[in-house]
């Protein structure tokens, strides 16, 4: 049976409601934390501001805080609780859903990090449009990725799924501009060589944020969409429903 | 790369393979059990049917206990009965050896197949019938008489043995039903004097002694603490490839603990009958959701 945004919230229990609502909401909280981080991270690029980008190093601490308080309330649940069928599969998904929050995190300080040594030497970097573009563009995946999981919405997340691929296709023709200036211009290898590595981090990104929306369908339709072609998940979401 | 290592690959290696089956079906569970899709087929497994029960009627007097049950029990596994107090479970256990005949006023229409053969009909021999389906019930029942007795006396109703072989098969009894190093110096003292989870252990193995093909188990721990409990259901893993076994639990973790298949059970009716571990995480019918997660319906 699909879960519902709203079922975890119906047991006898009013302290089990309450365990299972906190676990969402932490995990709502610390994906906020990390697209506030992600943001950050490409303001500082953009605009050259270190010492923002030294406030997204530093702020990681929190994200990695945040990780642990998750995984101890889950496998506190599960210790007490022994959860069953949807509310088993909430705090499964969610255990798993913050090791790629955490990473998205931690792609997000390395931005950062790359920022400053891109700032430091002085000339403007090569491939910004392209830049921003697959990050506007993984941007939109983790905050509709998160939002899917807040509404227990399979639609979204399958369009996630999709949007990845769009982006693997952009992260390859950036790879290939960029290689082709550092062909052009052999002075400029270092600093493409920055901007690749952003480019790598922003893809794993989109990565990470195809994982988060795979658990969410696992989570609400108890389906595991994972390592499967993409045309097997959409017949898999439309076979599975059920009644 | 270490002997481990190459393990987990060769695991990872037949796990992909699963992957690329699952992609054929459009379930991914691959168990043979996932039935509630075909909604008229619920109660259905793919195993070999050992009970095969067909539109089952129960009443106590005018109180309609049981209405159409439909549930094919497999072959050498473990099937657990689920459901809130009165929603039948006890009630369609204790048809499948006709115990319930006991009491005038209780009757049963539809029918039940034993290997194929109908045990409501009314020629059925009662006490072959008891003695290919033993029972335990909740509260320990010992006779008051010695250990070593209480295990033969069923024996003695079917079989002539030799003392030896008696003997033999009382060992046989004790040990399968994990009791015999405790008791094997005080076999002629009294059943009764042993402990609440000892005496438990005793019933099933006097219930095993015969031999059965079938053992239900009403409730078999829910007045044990929980090391007997665990002695209990360890048994009933051990004992699961000789016979099949139906237990009726109102703890669900116990459900999920031991049993292969699991029935859910609610005012007289199967609401869903499926593989454990489905039942367990994935559900298809909201009322078995809400029950075993907890919830109000």
């Amino acid at each position: 049976m699909d879960a519902k945004q709203d079922s975890h919230t119906h047991h006898i229990s009013g302290q089990f409601n309450k365990d299972l609502i906190e676990l969402k909401k932490h995990l709502l909280v610390m994906g906020g934390m990390v697209e506030k981080q992600l943001a950050s991270a490409m303001e500082a690029l953009v605009s050259g501001n270190s010492a923002l980008a030294q406030e997204v190093r530093d702020n990681d601490k929190e994200v990695d805080g945040m990780e642990l308080v998750i995984d101890e309330e889950a496998i506190r649940v599960i210790a007490r609780r022994q959860p069953t069928a949807s509310d088993l599969r909430l705090v499964i998904s969610v255990l798993k859903m913050v090791a790629d929050v955490e990473r998205i995190g931690d792609e997000a300080k390395k931005i950062a990090k790359l920022s400053i040594a891109l700032t430091e030497e002085g000339q403007p970097p090569l491939g910004t449009m392209e830049v921003r573009h697959i990050a506007n563009h993984v941007t939109a995946m983790l905050r509709d990725a998160l939002d899917a999981f807040a509404r227990f919405d399979t639609e979204q997340a399958l369009a996630v799924i999709k949007e990845d691929n769009t982006v693997d296709n952009e992260y390859r023709s950036a790879t290939r501009s960029l290689v082709t200036y550092m062909m052009e211009d052999p002075r400029s290898i270092s600093r493409c060589l920055n901007m690749m590595w952003i480019l790598r981090a922003l893809e794993r990104i989109g990565d990470h944020s195809e994982n988060l929306a795979e658990h969410v369908i696992f989570m609400v339709k108890g389906r595991n969409v994972r390592h499967v072609p993409l045309a097997e998940t959409e017949k898999l979401m439309e076979t599975g429903k059920t009644s | 790369m270490t002997i481990n290592s190459s393990a987990v690959n060769e695991l990872a290696k037949n796990n992909v393979r699963e992957i690329d089956r699952s992609g054929d079906a459009p379930t991914h569970h691959q168990g043979v059990g996932r039935t509630t899709s075909a909604k008229n087929e619920r109660g259905t497994t793919e195993k070999q049917a050992k009970i095969e029960v067909k539109d089952l009627n129960f009443y106590y007097g005018k109180f309609h206990a049981l209405k159409n049950v439909n549930i094919k029990i497999p072959a050498s596994e473990v099937t657990a009965f689920i459901g809130p107090s009165g929603c039948g479970k006890s009630t369609l256990l204790r048809t499948m050896n006709r115990i319930y005949e006991l009491y005038p006023e209780q009757r049963s229409e539809g029918q039940i197949l034993l290997d194929g053969d109908n045990i409501l009909d009314r020629r059925q021999d009662l006490n072959l019938l008891r003695a290919k389906v033993g029972m335990v019930f909740q509260k320990p029942t010992p006779f008051p008489m010695s250990v070593y007795d209480n295990v033969a006396f069923g024996v003695k109703l079917y079989e002539r043995l030799s003392r030896s072989e008696m003997d033999d098969r009382v060992e046989w009894s004790l040990r399968k039903a994990a009791l015999w190093d405790e008791v094997k110096d005080k076999l002629h003292q009294g059943g009764t004097r042993l402990s609440g989870g000892q005496q438990q252990r005793l019933c099933i193995a006097r219930g095993i002694a015969v031999k059965p093909e079938v053992l239900l188990l009403d409730e078999p721990a829910s007045a044990l603490d929980p090391i007997s409990t665990l002695k209990i259901e360890e048994l009933i893993h051990e004992l699961k490839g000789d016979y099949t076994i139906v237990i009726v639990t109102h703890n669900m973790q116990q459900a999920s603990r031991v049993s292969d298949y699991t029935a859910f059970m609610y005012l007289g009716e199967l609401i869903e009958f499926d593989e454990t571990t489905t039942i367990f995480t994935n559900p298809a019918n909201k009322q078995t959701e809400d029950y075993i997660t907890g919830r109000y319906g």
